[in-house]
């Protein structure tokens, strides 16, 4: 008989749907139909299990360039010694593993006297800038279900990115004090193109690409009595646009911005974040209102709580010194890492920066060892002198996970993963375990 | 005075942290002694003379003491990070963090640095001859004290990020600055004398920036007020438009007058 | 497992009356016992130091969501200022906030095993229970905050005290806490709308109800619950100029309450951070001290204790669930602000304060912080805190141990104030002689937080049976030293500090780490379907998660040490 199972975490995007229900197989091996899941997420719980689609070996490139299947032990092995014998090795990824996977991760790094970094570095990572320089004003994404009657998606597209995000969260529920759900709110939509999102808004700006930053400013001098010094037109939008729309936040009951990478990916970056932060602030002296990032991978604001509760540092971390833990990003980020040529192992984990990275980056990391730790292939894992398949988060195995408004949801198992195909978890302290062994011998 | 002279034997694979490269460091040490100090390549902990040859001792003091590099320094992090007194001279290029958080004393390097360069600077002067990278005179991550004090004199250009959350000092570009100037500035002078891109003086509360070239898009919170006279530069007197702003940011109140940012445009 | 001889070490141990008697102290088996018992056990030889039982820490902000973006929004909280590790432990990182690990090494530095975790949104317990995993060597317990959730809000309202005791039993066990917390009660719920509540009587927006209702009801609840701990309280209108009057107002809400437990818990109410909450004046230019009126009041009524949140004059990073309280405090200083609110629950904000020696009203809470400990007549029922890190860092206990035992200590500090004359005129302090004894000290630091809390036959004590968490000081109290930085040095870092009968501390460097315990309340009550059927609905409609998923799973708690309480009756 086919189980199904209920109240399934979705390991697609950050906002963590946990209504999912999932009919396994009878042997448990295979999902056989989804429910309450988007187009993606559907396509996830399909790669689970055991079928013969799955890499269940390690896989070690050869002197004449092939790849030769190995044991478990061969690859812990060459990557415990991979990362002993290096001066500064880094450890980048985890876009797609639970927050028992980062916390092994870190141990590993830590006894290496290595770099690590999540995927944030090259996402959502000048949002952390801003958050250091200028704090986080958020709420939980009930709060907005609950309250919000004035929604903001700035530089975000949720119609594709986070399918389920609108109709979950934040235009069309009803909530306590929401009942009427989309008749209830005002939806804002500012961004360069006019989005599936944009279509379902009251007001839609077309912010001059480059230029948001100038926009919020503008925004600001409304909330600080300077209306009337607004140029005509500030990054393409009319000042009479500017100055309607700023009504229409200071009077809501409760405003949130939601930003994605329209804001941390065009000109000035973090700072972009920085004053959207502090517009937010601004408008708390009105009424009610909050800031939310939209973290892309489900739990990639795991590995930010995680490593800011061992090291206080969400990313981007260099633990080479071995006593203490520095970061800097611009320094210690992956990317400006491997830009600059600072590495001499990589470590590429649940993530691929085979195709996300600068080519001079992956050029410059290819020199040096090159693992991958991932479920599937992906154009990392085919350049990779080893690539050791695990078992998929969320999927085969549960855990942990932080949705994009920090609150944990906890994953669950919904079927086996092949015999013998570790967690990253597991895979991580085996690891750990040969470097203990390895140090005892003397080796290095 | 003493003068120490480390010669970059260019033995380091990676990139070498010399965070003990300081006349504070150095100050009552012979050469010998200077050459067991510690400094780190990744993960490896190393010495001094592994990777420079040392010639020289150290004066008595930190402000008796002055320290000469050459050879290829392209890759080597941290000098005179945190120095209170004495004097650096880089011969060649040098790279990230070079006279970080530096309260006293002065470096001049002959090349150009990389980024973060001055960063939290208390005191004293830093001088480049070549160009700076990004975050000149700037805050470390998540300090709202960034500079406080002391001197900056780039004479090629900038990149980004200069002088954030600035709260003192001073800092002279000869050339051009691209997006973002003095963001979040509580006080200071910035002086630029070629051209900036964008995003001059944005959530500014306080201090002073000349830009002698254009700006190419002004922030929308800067209102031009009158025109001034005004030497930024010792002997330079110039006549400038003055704007205040950020407008969008909060000010303080002085003697019942509100106390705006200034950027001083030349005409 | 070594069993030990602690030899000829100064005793003091309040719960069982030991004033400072030489005397032996054995452990067996993790356990305290009579000396005699262990044979051929080492020897640890005290002759010359004091011998307490483990520190208990009634209310830390050590662990969770808030205190979590607290170290992450402060990366220069870390710069220059973390500890550089020594021998085989994780490494240490940061100061007013620190890491998980650093947090857990250094309570157990000076002497401490048990930690009150004061503010666990419900929505954010499995990350509770995950950094409670990696805070080494200390046991944690974790408190619920429930002074603004919905349920309760609205049961309180109807008076149906039966099914807030259901639901809270219920909220108890899916998030594995300890206790009830209230934080600004109704006030952060009104600050869902960016108001406030900053009176007693002020009605909270929507639900009709005020915070002397929420108060008095969820004291009750806890009485007919029988908890281990009393009601623990924030009261509303924190930090603000002529609030002891709203504090005393709070205080007099649990007149004519009765404990009701099997604990040997004697209060009803605890009035957390009491220092915030006993301010004079009517704005900041007159402030001034209101710690008389406020002990005046504790000290005739034996239903209530406090802690007092002492000042330490830091740069720290405040943090609570005092929403409006964070934003208020931002609009003053105006540093970086993240706030969280909760759905349904809670909320939170954080904003990092300067306590700046040079600045009035930072040393007039420095000396109200020391005033409210110096008119304490029962140290069982006044304790040691700094609310941290909101008044400073855990790490200063020893320092404010320092001027509570030393006049010349904080006199010393008091004169060196650059507004000293005009601090000096706006408290007591300068007048204050009394210096407490060691045997106080440990009332404040153990006994009294641990016989609140009702775990006083597990933590806080010496006597025979209870886990054998030990700390030993070198200080001698037959020659208490002159120089007052002696006695800071020695609370400081402990000449030994066990937990569960390991030595984990060794001359004031961590050695070892044994395996840790999460404290939580398992309460039983007859079944109630009313609530049942609310927390079905309340998910259904309101919650962002699914009910299944908010319960923290088994494999998500770890080494639990579940305190039974049969409330079925």
């Amino acid at each position: 008989m086919p189980k199904v199972i209920k109240n399934v975490g979705c390991p697609y995007c950050g906002a963590c749907c946990d209504d999912v229900e999932v009919t396994v197989s009878d042997d448990g091996k295979r999902v056989l139909e989804v429910k309450n899941v988007c187009a993606i997420g559907t396509q996830i719980f399909m790669h689970g299990g055991d079928h013969d689609g799955r890499i269940k070996l390690p896989r070690m490139r050869q002197p004449d360039g092939t790849m030769k299947d190995v044991s478990f032990k061969e690859a812990i092995d060459f990557t415990a010694k991979t990362l002993l014998k290096a001066k500064k090795p880094l450890m980048y990824g985890f876009g797609s593993t639970n927050c028992e996977g980062h916390a092994a991760a870190a141990r590993v790094m830590e006894r290496a006297g290595g770099c690590l970094d999540n995927c944030a570095s090259i996402c959502h990572g000048s949002s952390f800038l801003a958050i250091f320089d200028n704090g986080y004003p958020s709420c939980t994404l009930g709060e907005v279900k609950n309250r919000a009657d004035v929604i903001v998606y700035w530089g975000s597209n949720p119609a594709h990115a986070h399918p389920r995000h609108m109709s979950r969260y934040a235009i069309f529920p009803r909530g306590f004090f929401t009942g009427k759900g989309h008749k209830s709110r005002t939806v804002i939509v500012i961004d360069p193109r006019f989005t599936d999102t944009g279509r379902v808004a009251d007001y839609y700006l077309q912010v001059r690409q480059g230029h948001d930053y100038e926009l919020f400013d503008a925004f600001r001098m409304v909330c600080h009595g300077h209306a009337d010094d607004i140029p005509d037109v500030v990054a393409n939008i009319p000042k009479e646009t500017i100055l309607e729309v700023a009504e229409v936040m200071k009077n809501a009951r409760f405003c949130n911005f939601f930003y994605g990478m329209g804001l941390c990916h065009s000109d000035g970056r973090n700072h972009n974040i920085d004053i959207a932060i502090s517009l937010t602030r601004d408008l708390n002296e009105f009424t009610k209102c909050t800031i939310m990032a939209m973290r892309g991978h489900y739990n990639i604001t795991g590995p930010g709580a995680v490593w800011s509760w061992q090291f206080g540092f969400p990313y981007c971390l260099d633990l080479t010194k071995k006593t203490m833990v520095h970061m800097n990003p611009g320094e210690t980020s992956s990317v400006d890492l491997a830009m600059r040529d600072e590495i001499d192992a990589f470590i590429n984990i649940g993530t691929d920066a085979g195709a996300h990275f600068p080519i001079p980056a992956v050029q410059h990391l290819k020199k040096h060892p090159f693992i991958t730790i991932d479920p599937s292939r992906n154009m990392a894992s085919e350049i990779s002198d080893l690539h050791v398949p695990v078992k998929i988060c969320g999927v085969d195995d549960g855990g942990i996970v932080y949705r994009m408004d920090n609150v944990p949801i906890q994953y669950r198992k919904v079927v086996d993963a092949p015999a013998g195909v570790p967690s990253d978890e597991e895979f991580l302290d085996a690891v750990y375990e040969r470097m203990v062994e390895l140090e005892g011998e003397g080796f290095i | 005075m003493s003068t120490v002279t480390l010669t970059a034997k260019g033995t380091h694979e990676l990139y070498l942290e010399a965070y003990n490269v300081t006349p504070d460091a150095f100050a009552g040490k012979t050469a010998d002694e200077i050459a067991g100090l510690e400094c780190h390549e990744g993960n490896r902990k190393g010495k001094l003379g592994e990777y420079f040859d040392i010639d020289g001792n150290g004066g008595e003091t930190a402000a008796d003491t002055q320290i000469i590099v050459k050879g290829n320094c392209k890759k080597i992090k941290r000098i005179g990070q945190q120095m209170t007194a004495g004097e650096i001279i880089v011969e060649s290029d040098c790279d990230m963090y070079t006279a970080g958080w530096m309260k006293g004393g002065k470096v001049t390097v002959k090349g150009n640095v990389d980024s973060f360069c001055g960063i939290g600077m208390a005191g004293g002067e830093f001088i480049v001859e070549g160009n700076a990278q990004n975050y000149l005179g700037s805050a470390y991550r998540g300090d709202w004290r960034g500079m406080t004090g002391g001197l900056i004199h780039v004479k090629g250009n900038a990149g980004n990020d200069v002088a954030t959350f600035m709260r003192g000092g001073k800092i002279i570009i000869d050339g051009d600055a691209f997006l973002h100037v003095c963001t979040h500035g509580e006080g200071g002078t910035v002086v630029i004398k070629g051209n900036v891109e964008s995003r001059v003086g944005g959530q500014m509360v306080k201090g002073d920036i000349y830009v002698y070239g254009q700006i190419k898009y002004m922030m929308p919170g800067f209102k031009y007020v009158d025109d001034v006279e005004a030497e930024a530069v010792e002997g330079e007197k110039l006549t400038f438009a003055h704007y205040i702003g950020d407008l969008g940011e909060r000010h303080s109140k002085r003697k019942g007058e509100i106390i705006y940012g200034n950027i001083y445009l030349k005409k | 497992m070594s069993d030990y001889i602690i030899k000829n070490g100064f005793v003091f141990d309040p719960l069982t009356g030991i004033k400072g008697d030489k005397k032996d102290i054995g452990i067996k088996d993790g356990k305290i016992v009579e000396a005699s018992e262990v044979k051929g056990g080492k020897t640890i030889d005290a002759s010359g130091k004091t011998v307490m039982a483990g520190g208990v820490d009634i209310h830390t902000h050590c662990v969770g969501p808030k205190v979590n973006v607290g170290r992450l929004m402060r990366p220069e909280d870390k710069l220059f200022r973390s500890r550089t590790k020594v021998g085989n432990t994780r490494v240490e990182m940061g100061f007013s906030v620190p890491s998980t690990f650093a947090t857990g090494y250094a309570y157990a530095r000076m002497g401490y095993s048990f930690l009150n975790e004061a503010a666990m949104p419900p929505l954010h317990a499995p990350h509770v229970h995950e950094e409670i995993r990696d805070t080494p060597i200390v046991d944690i317990a974790a408190m619920p905050v429930m002074g603004n959730n919905w349920f309760q809000l609205e049961y309180l309202k109807n008076r149906e005290l039966e099914n807030n005791a259901a639901y809270t039993a219920w909220l108890l066990n899916a998030t594995k806490g300890f206790g009830i917390k209230c934080v600004n009660p109704g006030g952060t719920e009104a600050w869902g709308w960016g108001m406030n509540c900053t009176t007693i009587h002020d009605p909270v927006p929507y639900f009709d109800i005020t915070p002397a209702e929420i108060v008095k009801g969820q004291m009750e609840t806890n009485e007919l619950l029988g908890l281990p701990h009393c009601l623990h309280v924030h009261p509303n209108n924190l930090g603000n100029p002529g609030n002891y009057t709203t504090t005393l107002d709070t205080l007099k809400l649990a007149e004519g309450i009765k404990p009701n437990n099997k604990f040997g818990r004697d209060v009803v109410l605890h009035n957390t951070h009491l220092q915030f909450h006993s301010y004079d004046g009517t704005t900041w230019a007159d402030f001034e001290s209101g710690s008389k009126k406020v002990m005046d009041y504790v000290n005739a009524h034996d239903n209530i204790s406090f802690d007092v949140g002492f000042v330490t004059l830091d740069e720290t990073t405040t943090m609570t669930a005092d929403g409006p309280f964070e934003f208020h405090l931002n609009r003053l200083n105006n540093l970086k602000w993240a706030n969280t609110d909760v759905e349904l629950e809670t909320a939170a904000g954080i904003v990092p304060y300067v306590y700046d020696k040079n600045i009035k009203v930072c040393d007039i809470q420095w000396a109200i912080g020391l005033e409210l400990a110096l008119l304490a007549k029962d140290h069982m029922r006044c304790h040691l805190t700094t609310d941290h890190p909101n008044a400073g860092p855990f790490t200063r206990y020893p320092r404010v141990i320092k001027w509570l035992m030393s006049k010349k200590a904080r006199d010393d500090l008091l004169h060196s104030f650059k507004w000293s004359e005009k601090v000096i005129a706006a408290t007591q302090l300068e007048s204050m002689d009394r210096e407490l004894s060691l045997y106080e000290i440990a009332q404040m630091t153990r006994a009294g937080p641990a016989k609140c809390m009702g775990i006083s036959n597990m933590y806080g004590s010496l006597k025979e049976g209870t886990n054998a968490n030990i700390a030993i000081y070198d200080i001698n109290p037959e020659k208490m030293p002159k120089d007052p930085e002696l006695i800071e040095k020695a609370f400081s870092e402990t000449a030994y500090t066990f937990k569960d009968g390991v030595m984990v501390v060794e001359n004031g460097v961590v050695i070892a780490t044994t395996p840790k315990y999460t404290v939580w309340t398992d309460v039983k009550v007859k079944e109630n379907a009313i609530v049942e059927r609310d927390i079905h609905e309340k998910f259904a409609k309101y919650y962002s998660v699914g009910l299944e998923n908010y319960k923290v799973f088994d494999e998500h708690m770890h080494n639990p040490r579940a305190i039974e309480v049969d409330a079925t009756n």
